[in-house]
């Protein structure tokens, strides 16, 4: 009988029509016909059916009610007590204030005639924490313990990523001219995958540090360790002190998780300068301005152990690469706010082994990354249920020094940046628009023909996203991009899903 | 924008500023994550504090950013002041960590819950995602209660009077005033929403229970099919299907939620949409702690009679 209950709903795209798009249109008309289908048996229900059916309902009815008034006498009950507490604290604090005064009056009256009693001390008025003194030892009433993830165990959370890719080009080829690129720095591969599963554990390890530890699984079942650091909790004068391994804090999406990003692959700066993401072991350490504005400094001390880094460490002693950072942001209004970040990450490599268009590249050098990033959100009156407004932009310099393949690097300076906006429209449905752009510099006739040779282009990518999200922990994804970064311009259809389970910490801005 | 602070320029404004930072603050720093707890914050420490409240009444307290102002105010925060119950659970511990201030850390006399203070309802009996947005915890909306608010005051005083002792006696004071005035109040509100004892109510978010159990008004159902899930048509129809059975005289919903489905509920049923502040600020008549539930109140009365909003 349920299934006449379709009929209804025809009048909720005219109810809702100031933001009434297709997608709802199909998720609709879809149950529509399948409930007009159903509805011929339903009709021939007897009215006996139907009596009974009612019967029930007001029998549930009552029952439910019933159990809510239990409970509701119950909660009333509580709430009576702690009133009574609260007025019998009042009525207790009344008579020891009149007491006081009372006191106050006597002694000033017994006392010579001398000016007021010392200015010095407070007010003449209550005793300090005299409201309180009565109730100030009892517990909070009821409330239970504070809020935690569970007793001690750290919190666990679950993230899960599948892909399907439909490409013209095969993504296992995949090359940028002008780049060599790092393992991970490729598209997923064709057909159904896996991205990275992740398992997160993180917990207060005591009233100085926090941990956290987070484990990736990736398609071809090896497992990696993602993040696994320390952080200070509280140290003094803003500042904070993170160890272990960890994502760099440069640019804006480089710290963030990939399965937050907005759209199913990394931008092609990342890609080509950073391998996808920057993360390696070491120290990083932040301080935080007293300001009313957001303005913080950062810098790290690292092993130098992954792309853009890498190769022989004992040629830097384990630690080969550094960064500096600066963030600084705040609301506009209201509705909007921003940040802005200036990077820069130097990174040594000895013997690093990239695979190249004939046999591995061999390159062993400096590379120094500037980085500068923009964030900006906008939604209206700063309520981010309804629709919002995501644009980011970051642009990076990549300056390589050193050998490549025994043969010495000229002045050179690669370019990069991407750009993206992202619109939620209604609920749970977003879009997407990013434009990828890299060049890397020309080197001279010596590179000709390696992979560095940059073929005289500009490496560009067009991508739109459409997201769904079936709760804040469920997201479904379809993106299409025109890809002129290979050779040979391709065109990528990517579906992906993306959820996360168990605790999850929320999001950074 | 202030895109030209970065850079040298703002390296030396920050030293100067940190210089600044260091002379004792004259007024304790309050950060409020919602509205009413920063009217509480500001009712009870009058000149004593200076109050920063995160989140307007026009905003969803459950989808609220991490921005990165509300990191930089929870930095120089004494005393953070929220709902707690796994409310604030989506940007509260990222800014917490962020702004790397010991005061304020979960446990610390600077961070204060106001749903520890007081019974909660609503308790999940199981605890499952497809439950939709559930609190662990018990339903964490209990500033619409005034009585809970007069418990969580007079636990928010102690505190202030713990985290700022030099200013006790005027926060015990302030507290006992308004305490004075809640006592007064309540019976007052309570005979004036007498004729609201028994109506029943269809809400968009299961955001009311302490409202309703207040005054009397019974929820018979809800526009969001679990909460913080966006109903569906099949959904919308079943309740459609309900109100009239169910008895329902009022769809009730938040000033920071989307009218439109409650409007096109109500409109269907043919009963008063209606809209409550649900904080402090959520209409232009709820300015404060008081005329909060004044304009509650006087709402409510209204869709009682069909004269909505």
């Amino acid at each position: 009988m349920s299934h006449q209950r379709w009929d209804a709903p025809v009048a909720v795209p005219r109810g809702a029509s100031a933001h009434v798009c297709l997608a709802r249109h199909l998720i609709i008309s879809v149950p529509l016909v399948w409930g007009v289908l159903n509805a011929a048996p339903a009709l021939a229900q007897t009215q006996d059916d139907l009596q009974s059916i009612r019967r029930e309902m007001q029998q549930m009815r009552q029952q439910y009610d019933s159990a809510l008034k239990k409970l509701e006498q119950d909660y009333n009950a509580r709430l009576k007590r702690m009133e009574q507490r609260l007025d019998a604290a009042q009525k207790a604090t009344a008579a020891a204030q009149a007491k006081a005064n009372q006191a106050q009056k006597t002694a000033a009256a017994a006392s010579t005639p001398q000016p007021p009693p010392p200015a010095s001390s407070a007010p003449s008025a209550p005793p300090p924490d005299s409201t309180p003194a009565p109730a100030g030892g009892t517990p909070a009433p009821g409330g239970g313990t504070q809020t935690r993830a569970s007793a001690f165990n750290p919190a666990i959370g679950v993230v899960l990523d599948g892909k399907f890719m439909a490409a013209r080009r095969n993504p296992g080829s995949y090359s940028m001219p002008g780049f060599a690129l790092g393992e991970e720095a490729k598209p997923p591969p064709r057909g159904f995958s896996l991205g990275e599963s992740e398992i997160n554990f993180q917990a207060n390890v005591d009233q100085a540090l926090f941990g956290n530890l987070t484990i990736a699984l990736d398609r071809d079942n090896e497992v990696a360790l993602e993040e696994a650091y320390i952080q200070s909790l509280g140290l003094p004068a803003g500042f904070t002190v993170r160890a272990g391994r960890f994502f760099s804090g440069i640019g804006y999406l480089n710290e963030q998780h990939a399965h937050t990003w907005d759209f199913a692959d990394a931008p092609l700066v990342y890609r080509a300068f950073l391998g996808n993401q920057y993360g390696d072991d070491g120290v990083q350490v932040r301080w935080l301005a007293p300001t009313d504005f957001f303005l913080e400094f950062g810098g790290e001390v690292l092993r130098g152990a992954a792309f853009p880094a890498g190769g022989k460490d004992n040629h830097h002693l384990g630690v080969g690469a550094w960064s500096a950072f600066v963030h600084a942001g705040g609301d506009i209004d209201t509705s909007a706010s921003y940040r802005v970040g200036l990077s820069y990450l130097q990174t040594k490599a000895s013997q690093r082994e990239t695979e190249g268009l004939a046999g591995d590249d061999v390159f062993s050098g400096t590379a120094h990354t500037f980085g500068l990033d923009a964030v900006f959100k906008w939604a209206p009156e700063g309520n981010f249920a309804e629709r919002y407004l995501k644009l980011q932009a970051e642009i990076f310099a990549q300056r390589l020094t050193g050998t490549f393949n025994d043969a010495r690097l000229p002045n050179n300076m690669a370019l990069g940046f991407y750009i993206q906006g992202v619109y939620q429209f209604m609920p749970r449905w977003r879009f997407g628009l990013r434009y990828d752009q890299v060049r890397a510099d020309s080197l001279g006739p010596d590179f000709t023909g390696t992979t560095l040779d940059n073929h005289g282009r500009t490496l560009r990518r067009y991508s739109a996203m459409v997201d769904f999200s079936t709760s804040e922990f469920g997201r479904f994804r379809t993106q299409y991009n025109f890809d002129q970064s290979r050779p040979q311009n391709d065109h990528q259809l990517i579906f992906q899903y993306t959820v996360s389970f168990g605790s999850h910490g929320g999001h950074q801005y | 924008m202030r895109f030209t602070t970065i850079g040298p320029a703002a390296i030396a404004a920050a030293l100067a500023l940190v210089v600044a930072g260091t002379s004792p603050a004259a007024a304790l720093d309050v950060f409020a994550c919602e509205p009413e707890w920063g009217a509480l914050a500001q009712e009870l420490g009058g000149s004593d504090v200076s109050v920063y409240t995160a989140t307007t009444a026009r905003q969803d307290p459950h989808q609220v950013q991490a921005r990165p102002a509300l990191i930089a105010r929870m930095r120089r925060a004494d005393l953070v002041v929220c709902t707690g119950a796994e409310l604030e659970v989506g940007w509260l511990p990222i800014l917490l960590r962020q702004a790397s201030n010991a005061k304020v850390q979960a446990g610390a006399p600077g961070y204060f819950e106001a749903t520890q203070q007081v019974p909660l309802m609503d308790k999940p009996q199981r605890l499952d995602r497809a439950q939709g947005d559930i609190h662990a915890a018990g339903n964490p909306h209990i500033q619409n209660d005034p009585r809970l608010v007069r418990a969580v005051a007079a636990a928010l005083a102690r505190r202030m009077q713990e985290v700022d002792p030099a200013h006790a006696a005027g926060y015990a004071q302030r507290a006992r005033a308004f305490d004075d005035r809640m006592a007064q109040a309540i019976p007052r509100w309570q005979t004036t929403a007498a004729s609201l004892r028994g109506t029943r109510a269809v809400t968009y978010h299961k955001g009311w229970v302490y409202l309703f159990t207040w005054l009397g008004i019974s929820e018979v159902g809800t526009i969001e099919a679990k909460p913080g899930v966006p109903p569906s048509s099949a959904w919308l129809a079943q309740l459609l299907d309900d109100i009239p059975k169910r008895n329902a005289q009022s769809v009730i919903y938040a000033a920071y939620q989307d009218p439109k489905a409650a409007n096109f509920v109500a409109q269907k049923a043919g009963i008063p949409a209606v809209m409550l502040p649900f904080t402090v600020g959520g209409t232009d008549e709820a300015k404060d702690l008081f005329s909060f539930y004044d304009d509650t109140i006087r709402r409510l009365l209204a869709g009682l009679k069909g004269v909505a909003r």
